[in-house]
């Protein structure tokens, strides 16, 4: 049992934040009109005005959290929508789990936020029975407060807080049945939409505080580069320039550390942005000074091309077929490119401590980033969240966050540190380049036997270790090991890859190139074998089972989940193949030079199959005129969010087909701004993007990323459909089609 | 020097460097936020703001040239935040992240004042210059749509 007590450092946090902020109370912040209050957990605090302050653990980047997750633990708890007040949580362990990554947040959360809810319900219910003298059993909780059936009474939540206020609080609770639902399952709006129409939404890059300076940093172009020597008078001499400050060092393995260069300190952004334009500096472009990514291609091809470490195997993938088909499929470098690009604000104070607003993902590790480059303890840490103007991964990673922390302390007065574009597209966390190779054998009825796999990127894992070469851990976990094919002879290989850049993760991270490849060789397999490509995708998924990659000796660990809870079940797979193409109208006869094309791919425990219709026009540029998508997610909580992360997953992963890829030369990224590293505009949208949930009652997958890798190869396919040419590479730009 | 202009209906007198764009003279020294950064090359429309009425890419735009100019900004579009365009954007919770909104918006009033009733053509060529990395592009179509009257 644990005790319970005000929510005094929630309530601390929020007034900081207040003052600091300038906030909106209808983005964050409780309005102090209650006198007391009672906490049942962290998530949970109930005040004496009725009011209900649920805490989001979890960062907004515009997949709907601050709506979804209150939708959860209101539903438990009986609440009325209109009486609750979402807080953003500070970046603090006592709330668990907080990195917004890997599409976790319901699918990790769900049972908690259940539980978070069903505690504090049943915390109202002991606090009525103790006022009244009867039974707990005999009360219950609806409508945000507590009815005894016998004697007709009732006490709203508020008029309950006062006897509620340190009594024992049960860990757990009975969850409510599905078909009670009030909130979950239900299409709700956005809880911050008045915000985001009104410009009052608080993003990283809008903290302002008293006396703050606004720091530009100029970065060594080459990974891992130093600085050998530099002026900085002219850039003192710009009005406005306050400090100009050389960073410390890069670290490797980098980490999360701040990257070195020279910062520029202003009492404004132009200021400090003109001030960094005026330095000369000279660079010692350090060990990846000669990375090239037209050579580096070669190299990874030619490493896909030969035998690798083995990671999965059954039967014999080298047996001798009728026939045999292979592919090589080429994925280059992304950069996430959230329109905010990073941007965090510090303040070291006179005792040491450190607060910081920040746009982050990962508000814990941020802390312990932030204490770790101090040199203090975390504890003399506050991380605030702010909203996020996209994140898609970047934001994952706390490097911005340093600089600021590490800013304020050298100046002793706040700094805010806002990226630029060009900073955000050429020294980020960079999503793989990949290579991948393809080699199916067939026998004479067209069966696929055989399904030989190598796949090649430099790791992630890169980051964080030296001499890390290749793929390995949970890079394999997705979109490879879990491969859904009916082949009986199967092996997968990975093969060596050296990092010369930082690598990251951007949103559905290895499961972009995976799907890409995988979805693309299996229509290229279709029409090899003169099989209708929607048919013969069913046909390689094969019958309803569970796979379980184990039994190919291969070591996978399902996004951190049993098999039992979630298995990789072909059957769901198959469905949403089999659905999607009932959207699309698959088969019918279609407009001249159109063609549809379709792909399948489980990722984030989730399923989701998508059919693109493409065309060329009279210039030889591709139009995607609809997609249609269907998601099992099992569980959803907020229908219209999940439509809306669908919708945006088929954009995204137009971009990545269509315009996405980073160069570089001489160590250092080519690209920098929207005009040479586009995205999908208004203009090359489709005319609709149709999207579908399946009905399920299985525990909730992801939503944010999964509706991402089959879109690429979706459109890839309809273009073949359209025009009989394959496409092995992205994006299609480098093949005159954009 | 000092740049003086009606910003959100206010007469204001901002004392910053003629060439500093208008972005960094509304945000920093005038302290409105809710018109964004995103590029800093007029390539993504998400610090679009009204000059005597016409949307322009304010990154680029040097303060002078809003000295005497009517400046609207997301802020001033209306008090209550009711603007047609506004609401439809809530009804459809065309919003993801919501950054690039405030661009979106000013964007799309600046449409509706021009061409009351446009086309999906007319959408397309003007709101191209607004890029949202979330994808809500086919919301935003369908709230202007709203916005303009046509609740279908």
């Amino acid at each position: 049992m644990k005790r319970t007590g005000h929510a005094g450092g929630g309530l601390v946090f929020a007034l900081t934040f207040a003052s600091a902020c300038q906030p909106d109370e209808m983005a964050v912040g409780p309005a102090a009109k209650a006198t007391a209050s009672v906490a049942p957990n962290v998530y949970v605090n109930i005040r004496n005005d009725g009011i209900v302050e649920i805490y989001c653990h979890r960062s907004e980047m515009g997949q709907g959290i601050r709506t979804s997750l209150p939708q959860v633990i209101a539903d438990e708890l009986e609440a009325d929508w209109d009486k609750i007040e979402v807080i953003q949580a500070i970046g603090h362990e006592k709330y668990g789990d907080q990195n917004t990554d890997g599409s976790t947040s319901i699918r990790n959360h769900f049972d908690l936020l259940r539980n978070a809810g069903a505690t504090a319900r049943d915390m109202m219910i002991a606090a009525a029975a103790e006022m009244w003298a009867v039974p707990a059993d005999e009360c219950v909780a609806r409508g945000h407060a507590v009815h005894h059936e016998g004697s007709g009474k009732s006490a709203g939540y508020g008029e309950l807080v006062e006897t509620a206020d340190g009594m024992p609080q049960p860990e757990s609770a009975t969850f409510k049945a599905r078909e009670d639902y009030r909130y979950i399952g239900k299409p709700m709006d956005t809880i911050d939409g008045l915000a985001f129409t009104t410009g009052r939404a608080m993003y990283g890059t809008d903290t302002v505080l008293p006396n703050m300076l606004y720091a530009s940093i100029e970065r060594c172009p080459a990974f891992g580069g130093t600085v050998t020597s530099f002026d900085d008078a002219a850039a003192r001499a710009v009005a406005g320039v306050v400090d100009v400050i050389r960073m410390p060092e890069p670290t490797s393995p980098p980490l999360f550390n701040i990257q070195g260069g020279i910062a520029v300190l202003g009492s404004n952004t132009w200021s400090s942005t003109e001030g960094r334009k005026a330095l000369e500096i000279e660079w010692d472009r350090g060990v990846n000074a000669e990375h090239e990514s037209k050579a580096y291609r070669e190299g990874l091809v030619a490493s896909a091309s030969a035998p690798g470490t083995t990671v999965l195997a059954r039967g014999d993938a080298d047996t001798e077929t009728h026939s045999q088909f292979e592919a090589v499929y080429y994925t280059p470098y992304l950069a996430q490119a959230p329109m905010e690009p990073p941007a965090a604000t510090a303040v070291v104070n006179d005792d040491g401590s450190c607060e910081v607003w920040a746009s982050t993902q990962d508000p814990q590790t941020a802390r312990a980033t932030v204490a770790a480059t101090l040199g203090i303890d975390k504890e003399q840490v506050t991380m605030n969240v702010t909203l996020l103007g996209g994140g898609f991964g970047r934001k994952s990673k706390p490097d911005f966050i340093a600089e600021a922390a590490w800013l304020a302390r050298e100046t002793g007065r706040p700094v805010k540190v806002a990226w630029s574009r060009e900073d955000d597209i050429r020294h980020g966390y960079f999503h793989s380049v990949s290579a991948q190779y393809y080699r199916a054998g067939m026998d004479a009825d067209g069966t696929t036997q055989s399904w030989l796999q190598r796949s090649s990127f430099p790791s992630i894992f890169s980051t964080f270790a030296p001499d890390v070469n290749g793929p390995s851990g949970f890079e394999l976990d997705l979109g490879l090991l879990d491969a859904p094919w009916n082949v009986p002879n199967m092996r997968i290989e990975t093969c060596e890859a050296k990092a010369h850049l930082r690598i990251g993760w951007l949103r559905s991270v290895c499961n972009v190139f995976h799907a890409f490849g995988s979805c693309s060789f299996v229509d290229e397999l279709a029409h090899a074998k003169g099989k209708d490509p929607k048919e013969h995708l069913l046909e390689m998924i094969g019958p309803a089972r569970n796979i379980d990659p184990a039994d190919a000796d291969a070591k996978y660990t399902n996004y951190g989940h049993e098999l039992a809870k979630h298995p990789v079940a072909t059957g769901r797979l198959s469905a949403v193949a089999e659905k999607v193409a009932d959207m699309a109208e698959w088969g019918r006869e279609l407009p001249d030079g159109h063609g549809l094309g379709i792909a399948a791919h489980r990722s984030f425990l989730s399923y989701v199959a998508t059919v693109a219709e493409v065309s060329v026009d009279e210039q030889g540029k591709l139009i995607v005129h609809e997609l249609w998508i269907a998601i099992d997610a099992g569980t959803v909580v907020n229908p219209d969010r999940v439509h809306s992360q669908l919708e945006g997953a088929g954009i995204f992963g137009m971009s990545l087909a269509l315009h996405g890829e980073l160069t570089t030369k001489n160590g250092a990224v080519v690209e920098g701004n929207f005009d040479s590293y586009p995205m999908v505009r208004m203009s090359e949208a489709p005319a609709e993007i149709h999207t579908h949930i399946m009905e399920s009652d299985a525990p909730p997958g992801g939503v944010g990323e999964p509706g991402v890798p089959p879109v690429a190869p979706a459109i890839v396919n309809a273009y073949f459909a359209a025009s009989g040419k394959r496409l092995r590479e992205l994006p299609l730009r480098n093949a005159g089609l954009t | 020097m000092a740049i003086k202009f009606e910003l959100n209906g206010e007469s204001v007198n901002l004392d910053v460097d003629p060439a500093m764009p208008l972005l960094w003279a509304i945000r920093d020294v005038a302290g409105l936020t809710g018109t964004k950064f995103g590029c800093g090359k007029a390539l993504c429309g998400s610090c679009t703001v009204h000059i005597n009425g016409q949307p322009m890419r304010s990154c680029v735009v040097p303060a002078s040239v809003a000295e005497d100019a009517k400046v609207t900004t997301i802020e001033g579009l209306t008090e209550d935040g009711n603007h047609p365009v506004q609401v439809a954007w809530r009804e459809l919770n065309v919003a993801q992240c919501g950054y690039c909104q405030s661009g979106q918006i000013m964007s799309a009033v600046a449409l509706l004042e021009r061409t009351p009733n446009p086309s999906d053509a007319d959408i397309d060529e003007a709101m191209s210059g607004n890029i949202c990395r979330c994808g809500t592009y086919t919301r935003i179509r369908k709230a202007i749509h709203r916005a303009a009257g046509d609740k279908s």
